[in-house]
């Protein structure tokens, strides 16, 4: 076991840790309060700074502007960057999973206008799946894209929990194309201008306050006929790619998550009262050991990935420990600290109000554990009631089961 | 970046599980409960070369690290094997690094001599002192004190004390520093009491009591001691890995073949989520245990902090995979014939043992926050 760098990674982190010694006097403030437009705007050309220097979409292939090197490499970078102190790319969403979704099912003219200028941060994407009555299972949504006779789509219906739809320019959106098929067969990804007529796009303020996602409706947008990413009705299949990359995205950025146990145990020890209470060390003993097990975890988890696997389903095990963990602490600290914890400048207050909404966000812990329990412990399947029922069918009998 | 085991590491453990695999340990475990006589191992850990596993190969050991000896202890926790390596490693550990004479560190490597460790704790950042085991309570006891070469004081609890040729006990001197001191089994004032059998038979405990005894003092440093501890620790949490992991496959076997309402009972997310808890701990357990390994070698620093988080992982890991076999098997999991009351005694014993988990758990509280 070896947790030091092989000599090529050593040099590629040190020409990385170079660059941002040069360079971090550009990048933005990490989390600012002040207007959010500005915020972007220098965020955007952080992106753009760190993609000209060959350090954004590092696994891309080189043909598409990337630098065609491994996940290792892009670990690398999120190491350096977190320990510079410096914000990462403003467009992480579209450059680990949407752009390699381009990738893997685009048109080539798709790949041709899309990936480059979100790869300089030129043009911001953001993820377009999840709906008010489809999370967990995803295939259920409602979204509906319509065929003109001349080929183009109309498409209405309403999205959620959007990251960064306030300014993206793009979104990568999951419609429903055939309502007669099976759930899963009649799904069609598509790339939609968020700049269109008909899409509205409103903030969605969390626990904390602060608007974290957003809802986007959209009432009759108009789609060019080349909109579809991959095969009309093929849409699944193309979702299930994006999802992977989010499974390697989280993977790779395990460490990057901050919630680690040294970072806790400072709070608690600026307490000299609290660092000798035996019920305080119980609970963060119990919890450090959790949080250590989720970074040692990530050691095994890129390992892994540099061997050139994909992490399967049991990495998402990896954030229920890590929300759960985080959660234990959040509320230790709060009991330490007392209500100064919550002072709205705290930054406890922030991470106790941010992970309630966590623990759901890239699937709830128990569809996490279904997921774990069928595809790594081989159990049995729940018996499902929608298999083999068109759609349509489907959202009939649920809304008159409802009814009655 | 490689957190994974090597070639020769994956080998060993496979031998591991071969050799284990050619002995009914489970059922002997039944029935030693009822005064039936445990198989003897230690011809099997002496071919296997696992008695030297800790020794240099200059002394005719196989000088291997913390995480080999993890991965034979997870091997032997998944058969509830009774072997006596939990008191041999560490103290072949101590005498190698007090440079203890080629003739008998080549006996202890060869198996030919079994050596067990009588443990003491030490102490943290809110008490300096060296304790030991008490016989009852929560007041631990003082580390047995060596003074004009005479050592007197108890230790309680000790594993693989009894029938071991050689005892390796950590006492203190007259300023509280650590020594560990050799003594030849049987030697005048040394008492090994059996303290076996009362909850899980593969367990052989005893009470080590030395009064005015005179044995041979080593060269080894309070680090050493220290990690001689820490060892331990990692050591039990790795046989607890090995009993979840047969937990785990024994409930899931069950958990598919089992039906209620018309589906097997897996199928069910009250039992799936129970079980992909087992697994969940399980492999955080196995993480834990690589850091443990790894910093022993790589970070002695944080050993004690790896160290004491694989063993509060494995004890509790241990304690819930267990009465999660119990209940998914319903009432017959909770009967004599069955196997998983052998798995449940193995954690409750286990997770008191040398201080317990909850001092595991406090242990890593003070490494964190006295940082």
């Amino acid at each position: 076991m070896d947790l030091n760098d092989t000599p090529e990674q050593a040099t590629y982190r040190a020409e990385v840790r170079a660059w941002l010694e040069q360079n971090a006097s550009h990048a933005p403030a990490t989390r600012g309060r002040g207007d959010e437009e500005e915020a972007v705007a220098a965020h955007r050309a952080w992106q753009r700074r760190l993609a000209e220097a060959g350090y954004v979409g590092v696994t891309w292939p080189a043909e598409h502007g990337g630098q065609g090197k491994g996940p290792l490499q892009q670990v690398v970078i999120n190491q350096e960057i977190a320990r510079a102190g410096v914000p990462g790319i403003l467009d992480a969403i579209g450059v680990g999973m949407l752009g390699p979704t381009i990738i893997a099912h685009g048109s080539d003219e798709q790949k041709q206008r899309y990936l480059a200028p979100m790869l300089h941060g030129d043009e911001v994407w953001c993820q377009l799946f999840s709906e008010p009555a489809a999370g967990s299972d995803l295939a259920g949504i409602q979204t509906r894209a319509r065929q003109d006779d001349d080929g183009s789509w109309r498409l209405s219906g309403q999205k959620v929990w959007t990251t960064n739809a306030q300014f993206a320019s793009y979104g990568l959106l999951l419609a429903r194309t055939d309502p007669d098929a099976h759930k899963h067969k009649g799904l069609t990804m598509f790339a939609v201008p968020m700049d269109a007529e008909g899409v509205t796009i409103r903030p969605l303020r969390q626990i904390s306050g602060e608007p974290e996602f957003n809802e986007v409706f959209f009432d009759d947008v108009k789609l060019a006929p080349d909109a579809a990413v991959g095969p009309v009705n093929g849409g699944w299949g193309v979702a299930l790619t994006t999802l992977m990359f989010e499974r390697l995205t989280i993977g790779a950025g395990s460490e990057g998550m901050g919630y680690r146990a040294d970072r806790f145990a400072a709070a608690i020890a600026s307490d000299p009262v609290a660092a000798k209470d035996p019920e305080v060390r119980a609970r963060f003993g119990e919890l450090a050991t959790e949080l250590l097990a989720l970074r040692f975890t990530g050691y095994r988890l890129l390992t892994a990935i540099s061997r050139g696997q994909i992490p399967g389903p049991e990495a998402g095990m990896g954030k229920i420990t890590a929300v759960n963990g985080a959660i234990a602490a959040g509320d230790l600290i709060a009991d330490v600290l007392g209500p100064e914890a919550l002072d709205p400048d705290s930054e406890w207050s922030y991470l106790i109000s941010f992970l309630p909404g966590l623990k759901s966000a890239g699937g709830t812990e128990e569809i996490l554990r279904n997921t774990v329990g069928e595809r790594v412990l081989g159990l049995p399947p729940e018996p499902r009631l929608d298999k083999g029922i068109p759609f349509s069918e489907l959202r009939a009998k649920e809304r008159q089961e409802v009814a009655s | 970046m490689n957190f994974d085991l090597s070639d020769e590491q994956v080998l060993l453990r496979e031998a591991a599980r071969d050799a284990f695999s050619r002995v009914r340990t489970i059922e002997a475990a039944r029935e030693a409960l009822e005064g039936g006589e445990l198989p003897d191992l230690w011809p099997t850990a002496r071919q296997a070369g696992w008695t030297g596993l800790l020794i240099d190969e200059q002394h005719g050991g196989a000088g291997l690290g913390a995480i080999d000896a993890m991965l034979v202890a997870a091997e032997a926790g998944r058969v509830l094997a009774s072997v006596p390596l939990l008191g041999h490693l560490p103290a072949t550990a101590i005498l190698a690094a007090s440079g203890f004479d080629a003739d008998v560190l080549g006996r202890l490597a060869s198996g030919e001599l079994r050596a067990a460790y009588v443990p003491a704790r030490p102490g943290d950042d809110v008490d300096p002192a060296w304790t030991v085991e008490p016989r009852s309570g929560r007041r631990r006891a003082p580390a047995p004190q060596i003074s004009g070469g005479a050592v007197t004081g108890e230790v309680a609890w000790v594993p693989d004390a009894i029938g071991a040729d050689l005892l390796v006990v950590v006492t203190v001197d007259e300023a509280g520093e650590p020594v560990a001191v050799a003594f030849e089994a049987g030697a005048a004032g040394v008492t090994v009491e059996s303290a076996t059998g009362v909850y899980d038979a593969t367990r052989p405990l005893a009470h080590v009591t030395l009064d005015g005894a005179h044995g041979r003092a080593l060269g080894a440093g309070e680090e050493e001691l220290r990690r001689a501890w820490f060892l331990a620790h990692a050591l039990i949490a790795a046989e607890s890995l090995g009993a979840v992991e047969e937990c785990l496959q024994r409930s899931v076997a069950y958990a598919k073949e089992r039906y209620t309402f018309g589906r097997p009972i897996g199928s069910y997310q009250a039992i799936k989520h129970a079980l992909t808890e087992v697994l969940r701990r399980q492999e955080n357990t196995r993480s834990l245990l690589y850091y443990a390994g790894w910093a022993y070698d790589d970070k002695p620093d944080e050993f004690a902090a790896a160290a004491s988080a694989a063993r509060a992982a494995g004890g509790a890991a241990l304690d819930f995979a267990a009465r999660e076999l119990i209940s998914v098997h319903g009432g017959i999991g909770a009967t004599w014939e069955h196997d998983a009351p052998l798995f449940f005694r193995r954690a409750q014993l286990s997770r008191r043992l040398l201080g317990g988990t909850g001092d595991a758990v406090d242990r890593l509280a003070g490494e964190l926050l006295a940082v």
